[in-house]
């Protein structure tokens, strides 16, 4: 095992939070029409990309995980009026937050995809698992509880 | 008369601020000596040193107070001393309690901090390149010790169980009359929890324009301190100054806000709030007009993490350590 180059069996443990409207009906339509996306991903579907507060995602990669995914509905479709500009007003403050204490910024990914993206959530998923392949484990998870 | 009470109190990383706040009690502190009996108050009240304090039995203190965060191990030496002497052991003052100002030192690493003070600083004379060390041989006989400086800074209860916290910084003086009082007359809250009204500095601000029967307006600029007078009367919030009162405990009675300061949130979160600075995040940026704004606000961790960097989730710097390599060498269930 220990001869393979590290990419081929580490396995990046992918967490993302998938709008209840929007992306998680996105990643369901993936589903359906069979396109395939990496297994690392692992959906929790909230309410609203506005329900994740900063809270879920430190501690998400304080206990373990090696990248955290908010998906939220397109600007001006979300179901609730403004949850999604609330959710990306705190999340580029939370990456600006963790950028400097030295989390880097590839991890924590802000992205907006429809109900009808299927095709494009396994795109993003596909892609942003590749990047955290390369960026390698997160250093915040040592020593976490997870 | 009952038997007096007997109070413990130590200063470690700290200012000395919060032992200033109880002497400012004045004449409400002699009216309180009556009843406590100062045991142990070093380094800056009593001449009594670190043996006095370990030569007591265990648990004959009844309160404790530790102000200041914990980086030495000689701070960490007395939080463990103190924890055995003390029945009540309450970590007084945002350092002890979340780590407070010198908290910040935990975005940087250690070997970063000593690389500046020591090494790189232009008034810094060290051709010999030594940096503290634990211990050093003197004239080839004499072994002096330092405590070690450790890699970051810890609140009290990352060293031992902590019974109450009491955020401020300092606590201000009318509260710490309160604190008194109640420990004196057993009126506490369930051991772990902090002693504090359970009201925000908003509640109890004279800008907050809900008691002044106006609607919330969004933060439409962001300014800081130094731009401009903040308008009197005037929530500091709606008018771009990056105020941290929803969230903070309102036991100083928001005295900043009175004097055209922002709030900082040296009182510590207010109970249900588990990281001061990601709550911050939460509230501040969804309050923000513009998503552009988000990238005007200046140094965000020295702002929403002024007080409470170490006690946080993120708690300090991450970094990659040499066993990074190791990590990655977790087999995948597929492989």
């Amino acid at each position: 095992m220990k001869d393979r180059p590290d990419a081929y069996y580490w396995k990046p443990n992918i967490l993302v939070f998938a709008c209840n409207w929007c992306t998680y009906q996105g990643a369901d339509l993936a589903g359906s029409l069979r396109y395939s996306y990496p297994t690392s991903v692992n959906i929790i579907r909230v309410p609203c990309s506005g329900r994740v507060e900063p809270e879920f995602i430190v501690e998400a990669l304080k206990k373990g995980a090696d990248a955290v995914f908010v998906g939220g509905c397109h600007p001006g479709d979300c179901h609730y009026k403004e949850g999604n500009f609330k959710a990306v007003r705190r999340f580029n403050l939370l990456k600006r937050v963790l950028t400097s204490m030295g989390v880097e910024p590839e991890r924590v990914r802000f992205d907006w995809i429809s109900g009808s993206e299927g095709k494009r959530f396994a795109e993003v998923m596909t892609e942003f698992d590749e990047t955290i392949r390369k960026i390698g484990p997160n250093p915040l998870g040592r020593g976490g509880n997870g | 008369m009952a038997e007096k009470l007997k109070l413990a109190y130590f200063l470690a990383g700290g200012c000395g601020g919060c032992d200033m706040a109880i002497v400012d009690l004045s004449e409400s502190l002699v009216d309180a000596l009556a009843h406590l009996e100062v045991v142990f108050w070093a380094p800056t009240l009593t001449d009594l040193k670190y043996k006095d304090l370990e030569a007591m039995p265990d648990k004959a203190v009844d309160i404790g107070l530790y102000s200041g965060m914990i980086r030495l191990g000689e701070q960490e030496h007395i939080a463990k001393v103190m924890r055995r002497k003390c029945k009540v052991l309450i970590a007084y003052g945002i350092c002890a309690a979340l780590g407070g100002i010198p908290g910040m030192g935990n975005m940087h690493t250690k070997d970063e901090l000593f690389r500046t003070v020591y090494f790189q600083t232009y008034s810094t004379d060290n051709p010999d390149g030594i940096a503290p060390q634990t211990k050093c041989v003197v004239d080839g006989k004499y072994e002096l010790t330092l405590p070690e400086f450790y890699g970051y800074v810890r609140p009290l209860h990352h060293v031992v169980d902590v019974d109450y916290f009491v955020g401020g910084c300092p606590p201000h003086h009318t509260f710490v009359g309160k604190i008194l009082e109640a420990i004196l007359t057993g009126d506490l809250p369930p051991a772990g929890s902090w002693i504090t009204g359970g009201k925000s500095a908003c509640d109890v601000c004279e800008r907050n324009p809900a008691a002044r029967g106006q609607e919330r307006e969004s933060i439409k600029t962001v300014k800081r301190t130094i731009d401009g007078t903040p308008e009197e009367g005037k929530c500091l919030l709606q008018q771009g100054y990056l105020c941290l009162g929803p969230l903070t405990q309102g036991d100083c009675g928001s005295l900043c806000p009175k004097v055209d300061i922002p709030c900082r949130g040296c009182g510590g979160p207010i109970p249900g709030v588990k990281d001061f600075g990601l709550r911050a995040i939460s509230a501040i940026a969804g309050l923000l007009e513009k998503e552009a704004l988000v990238d005007q606000i200046p140094s965000p961790v020295k702002l929403f993490y002024r007080y409470s960097l170490p006690g946080s989730l993120l708690g300090k710097k991450a970094v990659r350590s040499e066993n990074a390599e190791e990590d990655r060498n977790q087999p995948d269930d597929k492989a």
